[in-house]
């Protein structure tokens, strides 16, 4: 009975020993005080953009005749010249930063993962007509290709996202590649060909949970990338359309015009982007240290 | 070497018809045509009229037609005409690259004057102050919007000193000075955000070379800190950082429409933005084409570059 009860005992604390590594990974991240910072911005961001309709004072699309208000205890971060509360029309804009910046880089690195594994691991006549493909798209800079691709889909939030995730799919796609071509040599592939498995089954079974690190530390790297892209795009009235609360629109329209009479319309707008950015970029930063010991403190 | 060069031109090919292929279907895809963003302007014509218009312009005709015509004209270097006021495709561009590559040019020297020299001092003064203070100062750059760095410059300059850059774009040869005025602001702002990339790379590619064994072994013969982090370690830790570099030239002559809008620069990006909105095919076409040339060539001088730097990079 009692070996029966160690036995047991030495299962379970086996089980609790494997932690999963995304688990024990996340709680590297969240142990390294940038990691814990950021990853808290990042939440404080996302619940003002979940609770953003309940919170904000006001409606972000409301006129008011309290036009080019300074900022003051009602109107936090002052008013436009509609009378619009910019606080309650940054709360709304994280809405569709963080919106866009997730589901771009999401539907990019899918993308990306898939056309990378594809490509390194069918090899030959496939790899190389999918890495020409590649190259083109590269070639183009990024702005002007979703400039082009916004100019076909037209101009609207969701176009933009689209645009972002087609402009992220090939470089997505070179670093998932690379790790493929890498994960290929193992023995246990060949083990895996040999007792007879599928490519598919090998391609998803054996190849893609060992490219996953990359994958992630590219996402991380990607999504302050994405909610520039998504910024500058509006800043060019290619992305949101007003009056929708957009950051960078606010910026390129209301912003500057009355810069010099109203400066809280240009600083707000733009510290909300650089904050939102600078904590993805820091918590990518954590994340690439945690899932790739060999850069580690580079 | 001649026999790589060659070697390197030839598989660009493919990847340069592919873009223009891309780029081709791209702008045909857009809803609309231009005849229809000509009339958006004001004026009316009936179906007849209309048929008439694109008949004219040749935007009637089978997209492969329209394709190879284009083509075959593209490769001796003519980009047609613009559909907008039937000017030249390749003199605009040309025009409008001067602009777009002085400030590259300007921004580049920028960034390398602060990136490489903070890059080295972070990397040999790991877990310091300086370093910490210079990470800061790269992923603060790497994270504020070009537009907004630029009005927040603006907003200083106006409220602080009461004087506002010079706007629009001066010839460097005719008038040197507002060349500079309107060109230096916009260059800083590109600089900033380049050497942010750079100074990262930098320090990361000095760390690793400095834990190699060679900088070990001139430790060890007593050579001077100085010497052995710039003639050992730098020069073999500047090649990740020459890559960055080459692909950040050929991305700024597209990628600085917004440095270019805010600042009233008729560069490349702009040439580009505006038509993508007045649906100027020849012209984004031209453009693309030729920002695509130039990432290839940026690419292979890098690489040549390698060879320069370390001598035992040859090539076959």
């Amino acid at each position: 009975m009692s070996s029966l009860a160690d036995s047991v005992t030495i299962t379970t604390s086996n089980v609790r020993g494997q932690r999963h590594w995304l688990l024990d990974a996340s709680i590297r991240v969240v142990k390294k005080p940038v990691g814990l910072v950021s990853a808290l911005v990042i939440g404080v961001l996302v619940a003002a953009a979940l609770s953003a309709p309940y919170v904000a004072p006001f409606d972000p699309i409301a006129i008011s005749i309290e036009t080019f208000q300074a900022p003051n205890t009602t109107y936090f971060f002052g008013t436009d010249d509609l009378g619009r509360d910019m606080f309650s029309r940054i709360l709304h804009g994280s809405r569709i930063s963080l919106y866009v910046g997730f589901l771009a880089v999401c539907l990019g690195s899918l993308g990306g993962a898939l056309v990378g594994l594809i490509s390194g691991f069918a090899g030959g006549w496939i790899d190389m007509v999918i890495q020409r493909i590649v190259d083109a798209v590269l070639a183009f800079p990024g702005i002007v290709l979703a400039m082009s691709l916004v100019a076909v889909l037209g101009t609207s939030t969701t176009n933009a996202l689209l645009a972002i995730a087609i402009v992220i799919i090939p470089f997505q796609s070179r670093v998932v590649r690379g790790a493929v071509l890498s994960v290929k040599q193992n023995v246990y592939i060949e083990a895996a060909q040999t007792i007879g498995a599928t490519p598919q089954r090998i391609m998803f079974r054996h190849v893609l949970p060992n490219v996953v690190a990359p994958i992630l530390i590219l996402i991380s790297a990607s999504l302050g990338n994405a909610i520039l892209i998504e910024a500058g795009l509006s800043f060019l009235g290619l992305s949101t359309q007003p009056p929708e609360p957009s950051w960078g629109l606010m910026l390129s329209g209301t912003g500057r015009r009355y810069m010099e009479e109203a400066p809280w319309l240009a600083i707000f707008p733009g510290l909300a982007i650089a904050i939102t950015v600078l904590a993805f970029n820091l918590l990518g930063d954590v994340i690439r240290d945690v899932l790739d010991p060999r850069l580690r403190g580079t | 070497m001649t026999e790589y060069i060659i070697r390197r031109l030839l598989s660009a090919i493919p990847s340069l018809v592919l873009v223009s292929i891309i780029i081709f279907s791209l702008v045909r895809l857009v809803p609309g045509d231009v005849v229809m963003a000509r009339l958006a302007e004001g004026g009316y014509a009936d179906e007849e009229q209309l048929a008439a218009m694109r008949a004219e312009l040749g935007i009637d005709r089978p997209f492969v037609t329209q394709y190879v015509d284009w083509g075959s004209k593209a490769i001796r270097g003519d980009f047609g005409e613009s559909l907008w006021d039937g000017k030249p495709v390749l003199p605009t561009i040309v025009q409008r690259m001067r602009v777009s590559i002085q400030i590259a040019i300007m921004a580049i020297i920028i960034s390398v004057g602060i990136a490489i020299p903070m890059g080295v001092i972070s990397a040999v003064k790991q877990d310091t102050l300086p370093d910490y203070g210079a990470r800061l100062f790269a992923i603060i750059g790497l994270s504020m919007p070009d537009f907004w760095l630029a009005t927040m410059l603006l907003l200083a300059l106006t409220l602080w000193i009461g004087w506002l850059p010079e706007f629009g774009y001066f010839p460097l040869w005719e008038d040197p000075s507002r060349n500079l005025q309107a060109l230096i602001f916009p260059a800083l702002i590109v600089g900033y955000r380049l050497s942010a990339t750079a100074s990262r790379m930098t320090r990361s590619s000095m760390l690793e070379v400095l834990r190699e064994d060679y900088v070990r072994t001139a430790r060890s013969k007593g050579l001077q800190e100085r010497t052995i982090i710039v003639r050992h370690a730098l020069k073999n830790a500047l090649i990740p950082v020459i890559t960055i570099f080459g692909g950040l030239l050929s991305f700024m002559l597209g990628g600085l429409v917004v440095i270019e809008t805010i600042f009233a620069l008729p560069g490349m990006g702009r040439l580009a933005l505006n038509a993508v909105l007045l649906r100027d095919y020849p012209v984004l076409q031209g453009t693309v084409m030729v920002m695509a040339v130039i990432f290839v060539t940026a690419n292979l001088i890098v690489d040549l570059s390698y060879a320069v730097i370390d001598p035992r990079i040859r090539y076959q």
